[in-house]
């Protein structure tokens, strides 16, 4: 700063270089906004060349049927990545909801316990696991270890994995949040813990806990690089659990992608437009149910 | 919901057959969080027992050497995993991304939290949160197909001209899928949540001292400069080091623009590969031998993110210690 000992120090004193650090001050302010500019730019233009490229192809067709025998030939849709993502996202959900809830639970109700703190820094440290990682060990532990085959199952549990500490941390935030007087005026009225946790505490942070998995399931069913090592890919639909491979919207946009062919290409954007759709409407919706009812961030 | 006049309820500290609920609910509850250490035990456990046989065969090679030519066993080691090359990709690629994301990162947080008019702030933040939803493939896609030829591959020719000419890191030509346009598209995935994690920490600078640098004369730049900016350092560096710690994670979009072929080149337009691509890639091909390389790669990328995690995440704590909670 440049307000030096011995300088004079009225308020009304202009100090020599006032004006250039005006100057710099203005500047910088136009630096700073344009560095917001650079992020929402990008943003902008992947929502408006996937709206354009992908309106051109979606179409109910695209929604009802599976994806042409060749690359080359224009039509179809994404109908089995559709059926395998719901699939496989419900399976991780079944999954990581219960285990999630019941993981945070303890770190807020149980917080005095030893393990609370190894498992919440371990918890934090999951989030950063890359999810090709998951993928692989998915893969080694169920597919080469225990012999199930690449499938709707597999490809679930890799996703319940990657979105495990997810739910985890956003239900810790959340039950932290509900007031420690309902806890006590449940205990007050003769209800034991789990009674209190299970009847009181949870309901009361039902949106909340709610908004969590919704984020969790938008993360989820987004990913592609777990789910090449563990549903691996098909071009059918299929609604088995194991025995068969799986394939997934990610995994189709991706595939289709690579292919030199316009008619690929085409249904590469049309199913991108599709996922983003599902994902915003999932994390639009899990805002909105956050800021309307019970307790917030 | 519980009302007072269920007089059926046992005194508290009965002998009813209810007292054993508390204890079992207390383990079940705990089984839950201690699962969560098992599940990464066993991730640790079980990927490195795979690829035991690969690290023993190469050694330091594996880090080292360049040479990735699979073998075609089902039962024992018989290729070469020197897996330098895909290290190089990762780490150049991530660096790239750092380079970029971190100071845009700051400059939006700085402008988010110092300098937004209020109605600006919420959908602002909101927008830059939503970039860090938009699924990995999709941006994939869209850097494939529009972004890197389009609007990075121009940038790559001019450089390749101009300054390419003297410095051999720019030197072209350049080619639309490469290390360079990774490292774009890496910092636009990782900058949404350097931002995010920014914002936080930016905000939790007490009022006191910014109000004492405006007390004593300071533009609203110098408040930042030299109030804001040196309190928050260990904060930057814990956020960027979690930022890194995602690129070098980052799987599908990196694969689908870096150009897949594995060598050291110091020219970034160039293309190359990475860790993640590799195992993505190489995997559907890949013979049974092949996939316990793979794995080798994958358990030194888990071993590279886990180590700066954890590192950042000690830092990043540490603040939420000191300053209460609102750090992460």
């Amino acid at each position: 700063m440049s307000v030096q000992a011995g300088a004079p120090t009225t308020l009304r004193h202009k100090s020599a270089n006032a004006a250039a650090r005006r100057r710099i001050d203005q500047a910088m302010r136009v630096v700073l906004a344009a560095c917001l500019l650079v992020a929402v730019i990008p943003l902008a233009l992947i929502v408006l060349v996937t709206l354009q490229q992908g309106l051109s192809t979606l179409s109910l067709e695209f929604l009802t049927t599976t994806q042409p025998l060749s690359y080359r030939a224009f039509g179809g849709g994404f109908l089995h990545g559709l059926v395998g993502t719901a699939l496989m996202v419900g399976i991780a959900v079944l999954i990581s909801v219960p285990m999630g809830i019941a993981a945070s639970v303890f770190l807020v109700e149980y917080r005095a316990n030893r393990l609370a703190r190894p498992v919440r820094f371990f918890t934090d440290v999951m989030t950063g696991v890359p999810s090709i990682f998951v993928g692989l060990f998915v893969y080694a532990a169920l597919v080469r270890e225990a012999g199930i085959g690449f499938g709707t199952l597999v490809g679930g549990v890799a996703l319940s994995i990657l979105m495990l500490p997810i739910v985890v941390r956003s239900a810790e935030e959340i039950l932290k949040l509900v007031p420690a007087d309902l806890r006590s005026a449940s205990t007050a009225l003769g209800a034991r813990r789990w009674q209190t946790t299970l009847f009181v505490v949870l309901p009361a942070a039902a949106p909340g806990l709610l908004t969590g998995v919704m984020l969790a399931v938008a993360r989820g069913a987004g990913e592609t690089a777990p789910l090449i090592l563990t549903a691996f890919g098909t071009s059918y639909l299929v609604t088995d659990l194991f025995g068969r491979a799986q394939t997934a919207l990610p995994l189709l946009i991706f595939e289709q992608a690579r292919q030199p062919f316009e008619a690929a290409q085409g249904r590469a954007w049309a199913g991108a437009l599709e996922l983003v759709a599902l994902v915003l409407l999932l994390t639009i919706a899990a805002r909105l149910i956050a800021t309307r009812g019970g307790y917030q961030r | 919901m519980l009302t007072a006049d269920q007089s059926a309820r046992p005194p508290i500290g009965g002998r009813g057959r209810g007292r054993f609920a508390d204890v079992a609910f207390r383990w079940l509850v705990t089984a839950a969080g201690a699962a969560v250490l098992l599940i990464l035990a066993l991730m640790i456990g079980t990927t490195t027992v795979e690829a035991w046989p690969v690290f023993v065969k190469e050694g330091l090679g594996f880090l080292t050497s360049t040479d990735w030519r699979p073998g075609p066993s089902r039962t024992e080691i018989t290729g070469s995993y020197g897996g330098a090359a895909f290290l190089w990709g990762t780490a150049v690629s991530s660096l790239i991304a750092i380079i970029i994301a971190v100071p845009l990162a700051i400059g939006i947080a700085l402008f988010l939290t110092q300098l937004a008019p209020g109605w600006l702030r919420r959908p602002a933040s909101y927008a830059v949160d939503l970039l860090a939803m938009i699924p990995s493939v999709v941006i994939g896609l869209w850097a494939l197909l529009f972004f890197v030829p389009v609007v990075i591959y121009p940038v790559m020719e001019l450089l390749a001209g101009t300054i390419g000419q003297v410095i051999p890191l720019f030197a072209g030509p350049p080619t639309v899928r490469s290390l360079f346009a990774a490292g774009i598209v890496l910092a636009l995935m990782i900058m949404p949540i350097i931002t995010a994690l920014l914002r936080e920490i930016f905000d939790t600078v007490p009022a006191d001292e910014r109000y004492a640098a405006f007390a004593v004369g300071a533009t609203r730049w110098e408040v930042m400069r030299h109030v804001i900016l040196p309190r928050s350092r260990p904060g930057i560096i814990g956020a960027s080091m979690l930022g890194l710690g995602r690129a070098l994670g980052e799987t599908i979009a990196v694969l689908m623009v870096v150009g897949g072929s594995p060598s050291i080149v110091i020219e970034l337009f160039r293309p190359a590969q990475t860790i993640a691509g590799q195992i993505a890639s190489g995997f559907a091909e890949a013979s049974p031998e092949g996939i316990s390389g793979l794995i080798a790669l994958g358990v030194a990328l888990f071993g590279l993110t886990i180590l700066i995690n954890v590192a950042a995440r000690a830092i990043v704590w540490r603040l939420g210690e000191t300053r209460g909670d609102a750090a992460l």
